[in-house]
């Protein structure tokens, strides 16, 4: 099993693996029936969508799409859902989703929201966990490569949507290689309702042309500002592999957002064209609606003295991450073999002194020896990420020596390496982005699985490894796939999840205007060359099932809605030649699909979701007749 | 007041409790229900114990050809009426009658009950018997007969997948502990009687 640990450590390993061995198995054993200590929420990269593990059994419990159209719901297909993929380039049905995060209150996880990003057509959407679904999503203009994104503020004031790619603001026709200086990077500060959880673009802050690339809320002591690292801080506009690897040291960008928040609620700032979509579904209309907006209120950062500085920190930093009492904040070069951690309070002390080593763009640049706490050497390649326990540790990923390494907040010592089976990228501590780590697991997400499981072709799933990190020394307990390219993750216990999760959806409060609220209201009405068919769903019967007098060349909706109000009890649809997908409709829910009869015949429909001991009897025809038919349109209604 | 007359009213005032918990429950188990669907019986209403159970039960109980349980039952008129009577009826004689009369009280009460009963016992077999001829899925007994899905009366019974719970929930114990008193009552007085004979 440890065959493959790397170098000094892969022996010491497997004198253990023996005894511990079976210790792991009983410690990630969760009985049949028995639930989880924790949910783990990883993106799911090129997927567009989330999945939702068990921890620490590694059980996959659900995929939620987000940025992809799903067939096992219909989401993106159907009529409601469709809106939630509109964007200003029209109706995107995937994105690459990265960085999810769970919404907090004082610092905490409250499990209200997880907030995740969209890289490719910048967006952030917000799933709401009492469902765990897609409530809604923002687009983000003068944005690309939506990256360093999306975290949340201490008290869920803000998600934050960062650029990697800075890009003309706003677009313009121009040569690509008069980059420098006239490309712009935006940050975005997204504010999100105390109460309903809705999101708005609240302002942008216009930075220098550099690649915004991960992000980090301050907490405690430094709430109030948020930090992005960066690269290519050379503006290089070619071959960045060589050209962005030529400074000695990149930036953290430290952003006093309260200040900025100050300045433009006192009306600072000014206001551009732009043209986003604004993507809202609501649970009891069942439909989600999109609105184009049309301005964007952007901040010259030199325009807010105090509000904005540069870090300096060595090569070419990824992570950014911010201890659990806000005083550090870690860059790691990935260049590099160490990690360069930040004091907050010296970076206050710094800028009180009027200490500053020059400025870019007129924004101050920080002197490295004065606001750098430590230095942690490592002995590892290329780190990239760093979450934290609750007693002082931090963990980091090297993506280049595949391994996390277990280090102390303060003495910078390593304590402890583990191998990870291979080249891992994040990593997630329940809690790890808030002032309250649940530091008894740690998951890696690692990019390369080679041998690790069955062979399923040249490609395999991504694995996740699931370390106990309650001890001293760290455990390796078990490895499972994932699915697409999981990037970051969050987790939190499943007792702030379990208690809020809805059953069902309360027929009473469906307000979707083609609902019908019992079986007995089934009806199909023509409008023109429009057929709508309001039909129900209970097990095991669709009401009506026999439908006669559509014709070839007609628009046929089918709103179904499912009036079971039991937990569970799902049922689906689907007719065939439908350029479409199924859906899959809640109980107490109604969803829309559309179907366009091209020839004549008698054509069936069914319940896709094993719903009943009849399931298989769940189903019902539609005869087409052709287009010139003066075949009256008639259905059946519960056997009559 | 003598002792027996406030055992007396007490006893038949426990018979309000009726107004407010329900008498009945039944409650059905099965493994895909891990929380189980179950019905209160009130004397004027049957309610969900969880909400929409009697709606699960219903859409369940339809492919044996069950019919749906009634929104209501004409028992759901009478039985209260009675009830109220009883209770003013007891207190009453707890205020001016003699303590014959608490066992008079007594035994119509016991009569009542029994009726009551009864009368759930037959509405409980027609529900479980009376099914649809062309129910989906038909079962016989060993001996051929068309098996029938009468919930217990009282205690536990399986029923194919479900096992059927029915007990008396804190209206019925307020009835029987009332009807308890009113017969201690009676003891009572009887016994302070004699001794007032023997005086
Ligand atoms: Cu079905």
């Amino acid at each position: 099993m440890f065959m493959m640990g790397c170098g000094n450590n892969g022996n010491k390993t497997q004198e253990k693996a023996g005894a511990l061995g079976s210790n792991a198995a009983e410690k990630v054993y969760v009985a049949p029936g028995e639930h989880d200590e924790f949910y783990a929420f990883l993106s799911g990269g090129y997927s567009g969508n989330v999945t939702v593990y068990g921890l620490p059994s590694g059980r996959m419990l659900k995929e939620i799409p987000v940025f992809s159209q799903f067939p096992t719901s219909g989401y993106g297909y159907s009529e409601e859902t469709k809106p939630m993929l509109n964007t200003s380039h029209g109706f995107i049905p995937w994105d690459d989703s990265h960085h999810p995060d769970i919404s907090q209150t004082n610092g905490e996880l409250d499990g209200r929201f997880i907030f995740i990003n969209g890289n490719n057509t910048p967006r952030i959407a917000k799933i709401d966990l009492s469902v765990f679904e897609t409530t809604e999503i923002i687009e983000i203009p003068n944005s690309a490569g939506n990256h360093s994104s999306s975290f949340v503020t201490e008290n869920t004031e803000y998600v934050v949507a960062g650029t990697r790619f800075s890009v003309p603001v706003p677009q313009v026709d121009m040569p690509i290689n008069e980059y420098k200086g006239k490309f712009k990077g935006a940050l975005s500060f997204i504010s999100v309702d105390p109460e309903h959880g809705h999101m708005d673009l609240k302002f942008q802050i216009i930075m220098p042309g550099f690649n915004y690339d991960l992000s980090h809320p301050g907490r405690g002591n430094s709430h109030g500002w948020f930090f992005f690292s960066t690269y290519n801080t050379e503006e290089a506009s070619t071959l960045l592999e060589v050209n962005a690897s030529q400074n000695d040291k990149d930036f953290i960008a430290a952003i006093n957002w309260k200040k900025i928040e100050e300045y433009v609620n006192n009306g600072g700032g000014k206001k551009m064209p732009a043209n986003y979509a604004h993507n809202v579904y609501d649970e009891s209309t069942h439909n989600a609606t999109s609105t184009m907006k049309k301005e964007v209120l952007v901040v010259d950062p030199t325009e807010v003295p105090g509000a904005v500085y540069l870090l300096p920190t060595p090569k070419s930093p990824h992570g950014c991450d911010v201890s659990p009492d806000g005083e550090y904040i870690i860059g790691s070069g990935k260049l590099s073999a160490d990690l360069t951690v930040h004091s907050f309070t010296n970076m206050l002390k710094a800028i009180e002194d009027k200490k500053f080593d020059g400025e870019a763009y007129g924004i101050p640049i920080m002197n490295y020896d004065d606001v750098v706490a430590g230095v942690v050497k490592s002995g590892g390649l290329g780190p990239l990420h760093t979450e934290f326990d609750a007693k002082g540790n931090a963990y980091t990923t090297f993506f280049i020596s595949s391994e996390v390494v277990k280090w102390k907040l303060g003495t910078w010592e390593v304590i402890d390496r583990k191998p990870t089976y291979y080249s891992v990228g994040h990593l997630m501590v329940p809690g790890g982005n808030s002032r309250k780590p649940f530091g008894k697991y740690l998951i890696a997400m690692n990019k390369i699985t080679k041998d690790r499981y069955l062979p399923t072709g040249p490609e395999l799933e991504h694995s996740v490894q699931l370390y106990d990190i309650s001890g001293e020394k760290m455990e390796l307990l078990s490895d499972f796939p994932s699915h697409g390219e999981p990037h970051y993750a969050a987790g939190c216990p499943a007792d702030l999840l379990k208690p809020k999760s809805k059953k069902f959806y309360k027929m009473e409060e469906n307000k979707h205007p083609y609902a019908i609220k019992a079986p007995q209201d089934a009806k199909v009405v023509r409008e023109g060359s429009n057929v709508h068919i309001y039909m129900s769903t209970i097990r095991s019967h669709f009401t009506p099932d026999n439908i006669e007098g559509i014709k070839v060349g007609d628009n046929v909706y089918f709103h179904i809605t499912n009036h079971e109000q039991d937990f569970d009890v799902p049922h689906g649809f689907a007719m065939i030649g439908a350029n479409t997908s199924e859906i899959l409709v809640m109980p107490g829910q109604t969803k829309t699909i559309t179907w366009q009869p091209k020839q004549v015949g008698v054509w069936p429909f069914y319940c896709t979701d094993f719903c009943s001991a009849l399931h298989q009897e769940m189903q019902g025809y539609i005869r087409v007749s052709p287009q010139n038919s003066d075949i009256k349109l008639s259905w059946s209604l519960d056997g009559e | 007041m003598k002792k027996h007359k406030i055992l007396m009213m007490v006893g038949s005032l426990l018979l309000l409790l009726l107004f407010a918990f329900p008498l009945w429950n039944i409650t059905l188990e099965a493994p895909q229900y891990p929380t189980p669907l179950g019905m209160d019986i009130y004397i004027n209403k049957f309610e969900d114990m969880h909400p929409h159970d009697i709606k699960n039960i219903n859409l369940m109980n339809h492919y044996v050809g069950m019919k749906y349980i009634p929104e209501t039952i004409p028992e759901f008129k009478i039985f209260p009426v009675v009830i109220a009577v009883m209770v003013i009826l007891g207190v009453f004689i707890g205020l001016k009658a003699n303590y014959k009369w608490y066992l008079i009280w007594f035994i119509l009460m016991l009569v009542l009950g029994i009726a009551g009963m009864y009368d759930f016992y037959l509405w409980e077999y027609n529900y479980g018997h009376d099914l649809d001829p062309k129910a989906i899925m038909k079962f016989t007994n060993p001996d051929g007969s068309i098996m029938g899905f009468q919930p217990p009366l009282f205690g536990s019974k399986d029923i194919l997948n479900f096992k059927a719970h029915s007990y008396p929930r804190l209206g019925a114990y307020g009835m029987f502990f009332g009807m308890f008193l009113t017969f201690i009552a009676y003891l009572l007085g009887k016994k302070e009687a004699k001794k007032v004979k023997s005086n």
